[in-house]
């Protein structure tokens, strides 16, 4: 079901729409005040109300993670959020930052309060130059009106807010990357536990949120979380309230739209994105960035338990379940952070996924000897069969590396890279079995549509 | 001669070290405003921040080799950036590619022979919605068309 909200984006159409009057003159700043009339418990309290997952990939809810920060007797708790936005085809939160800087401040002083800290630290990735610069912008235009610094709307919380960069490294987007990063070390990621509620930044408790998970805040304590969560034709199953989707690839209107949670990829994508480009049937879709494993529109929901919440769309294609954290872990791929690439038939899955293994063979840290040599491996082998050299031993080889990445690594990169290596080698066997038999031919592979 | 930040960057790196609790935790940040001055990280920089930050030299150089936007080697004056990534790649991000090749004449990786371009090929970076697109030193230039690029890389040129 398509219900547009505008929650974040009612400043993206507005002349200087990024700037606090525009932002206040639109009602921005006032949940901060009822937020900071509140106990910390009130805040995680209401905060888990609102089911938000995480908008960074994994999903986790956003209160409990908050609920996760217990006071340290010596050390002080710190709030980072996550704008490194390097996953392919995400492009949502650089909309928030250029567009709606202040919903993010906002929502930075309403976390650093829950959470018990008072420094924010948002790290964005360095090439996006105007969203940095906006964030800076508000924050000093914050400061200016006392809306962060010693005592936020008159309340005795020292609140400040920083801009920290990258630079040029997908895997910094993993939070314990960002985190080492954060503290001016190389962004290889630690080992889990301990976790960073409470090892995270310079040793001290941590919560690290999403940037679009902290622009959502605002909205959160404005209406109240229930009623926020209740958005959702998913609050049943506690995916909560609205959020940005994305359309991207072969779509006639690729863009970022907010949305209540319920839309199912279908709607997205011609509802909302036109259509395919030249009418083209689709090939496939991935949901929520490369590292989510490809859905095919043949593929149909096929549940036997009656509790499942998959249940009710049983016998249905997979492209019209809602897009929701759950619903599209049950139908074996993730959410993501729910902006869809969609490839138009005609279009090669095996270039696309020799595409995506090239990509995660530039970016392994090199850490774990599953990741930085099985990534480079898949892309080698994919390249072979593309130039026609490969033999079905090397076909079933890509399996077997990919199945050993999986688990055996220090951080989720390598099921990031793995698990989409798999779906497409599952999904699309013929395919890869045609390079190997010297039916097709690499060098007539494309991946635009005529 | 041993590489000094200005004095304005020099108050700008003041001001950073403001917001850590670690000098190590500016390494980042000052390495970009070395790079912003110098064009590229040499030893004279490394040995620079590494004394600014009382960081041992290999440290700073280690994070310098991490992350890809250090400059480990002198580049032209400007930075041609194509996103080469799935879904650029649908909307035509690597004819992008080819069109700033043949009209430079260089591979990605490679400078100009006048210094005035390098040209590389990026990774995503967060434009999949506005693809094909590229950036140039610190510009995005999205729903690019073969027009365009000509028009991007012929100022490119001059200035
Ligand atoms: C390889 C890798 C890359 C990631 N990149 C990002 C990213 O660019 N932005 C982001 O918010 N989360 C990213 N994540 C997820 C973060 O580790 C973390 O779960 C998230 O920032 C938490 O915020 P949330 O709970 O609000 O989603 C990445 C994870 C992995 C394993
Ligand atoms: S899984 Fe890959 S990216 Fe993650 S720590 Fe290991 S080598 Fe680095
Ligand atoms: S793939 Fe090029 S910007 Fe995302």
């Amino acid at each position: 079901m398509i219900r547009k909200t505008d929650f974040l984006t009612r400043t993206y159409d507005k002349p200087e729409g990024w700037t606090l009057p525009v932002y206040e003159r639109l009602g921005g700043y006032q949940a901060v005040k009822k937020a900071l009339g509140m106990t910390r418990d009130e805040v995680v309290n209401e905060a888990k109300k609102a089911n938000v997952r995480g908008r960074g990939g994994a999903g986790f809810p956003m209160g409990v993670k908050w609920s996760f920060m217990k006071p340290h007797p010596t050390k002080p708790a710190y709030l980072a959020i996550n704008a490194d936005e390097g996953e392919p085809g995400t492009h949502k939160d650089r909309t928030i930052m250029e567009q709606n800087p202040h919903a993010v401040i906002e929502g930075c002083i309403i976390g650093c309060y829950g959470i018990g800290a008072h420094v924010a630290s948002i790290y964005v990735r360095d090439e996006l130059h105007l969203s940095k610069k906006r964030l800076w912008d508000a924050i000093k235009e914050a400061r200016a009106k006392g809306y962060l610094g010693k005592r936020p709307f008159g309340k005795d919380y020292p609140v400040e807010v920083y801009v920290h960069t990258g630079a040029g490294a997908y895997i910094c987007g993993e939070e314990t990357s960002m985190l080492n990063s954060l503290e001016g070390k190389r962004g290889e990621p630690r080992l889990k536990p301990p976790f960073p509620a409470q090892a995270g930044a310079f040793g001290c408790p941590t919560t690290v949120n999403n940037l679009e998970t902290i622009a959502i805040v605002p909205t959160v304590f404005g209406m109240g979380g229930e009623e926020f969560s209740k958005l959702s034709t998913l609050h049943g199953i506690n995916d909560g309230g609205a959020r940005l989707f994305g359309v991207n690839g072969h779509v006639k209107k690729p863009q970022i739209i907010e949305l209540a949670v319920g839309v199912t990829m279908n709607e997205l994508i011609y509802d909302i994105g036109g259509g395919v480009l030249g009418d083209k049937k689709i090939l496939c879709a991935i949901p929520g960035g490369s590292s989510t494993p490809v859905l095919r529109p043949e593929e149909v929901v096929n549940v036997t338990d009656e509790k499942s919440p998959l249940f009710q769309w049983n016998g249905k294609s997979v492209f019209d379940v809602p897009l929701g954290v759950d619903t599209m872990r049950g139908v074996g791929t993730m959410l993501g952070t729910c902006c869809v690439t969609v490839l138009a038939e005609g279009t090669c899955p095996v270039l696309a996924m020799q595409n995506l293994m090239q990509f995660y063979h530039h970016e392994s840290c090199g850490q774990c000897t599953p990741c930085r040599e099985g990534s480079a491996w898949l892309d080698r082998t994919l390249q072979k069969i593309l130039d026609g050299q490969a033999s079905m031993a090397d076909l079933d080889a890509l399996g077997d590396i990919a199945n050993n990445i999986m688990g055996n690594t220090i951080c989720a990169f390598g099921e990031g890279t793995a698990m989409p290596a798999l779906g497409f080698l599952r999904k699309f066997r013929k395919e890869f079995e045609q390079y190997v038999r010297g039916e097709k031919k690499g060098s007539e592979a494309r991946l635009t549509v005529q | 001669m041993p590489f000094a930040l200005t004095e304005q960057r020099e108050r700008e790196l003041d001001d950073i070290l403001t917001r850590y609790p670690t000098k190590m935790a500016a390494c980042i940040p000052a390495l970009h405003l070395c790079q912003d001055q110098n064009g590229w990280v040499s030893e004279d920089v490394i040995m620079y921040v590494s004394t600014r930050l009382d960081l041992p030299p290999s440290h700073v150089k280690g994070v310098v080799t991490f992350y890809t936007l250090f400059n480990q080697e002198p580049v032209g004056k400007h930075q041609v950036w194509v996103c080469r990534t799935l879904p650029c790649a649908l909307r035509g991000g690597l004819d992008v590619l080819h069109q700033c090749e043949k009209k430079l004449g260089i591979k990605p990786g490679e400078t100009t022979a006048d210094g005035m371009v390098t040209l590389r090929t990026a990774e995503c970076l967060a434009s999949c919605g506005t693809a094909p697109m590229m950036q140039v030193d610190k510009a995005y230039y999205e729903n690019l068309t073969s027009e365009r690029v000509d028009e991007i890389l012929a100022r490119l040129k001059e200035a």
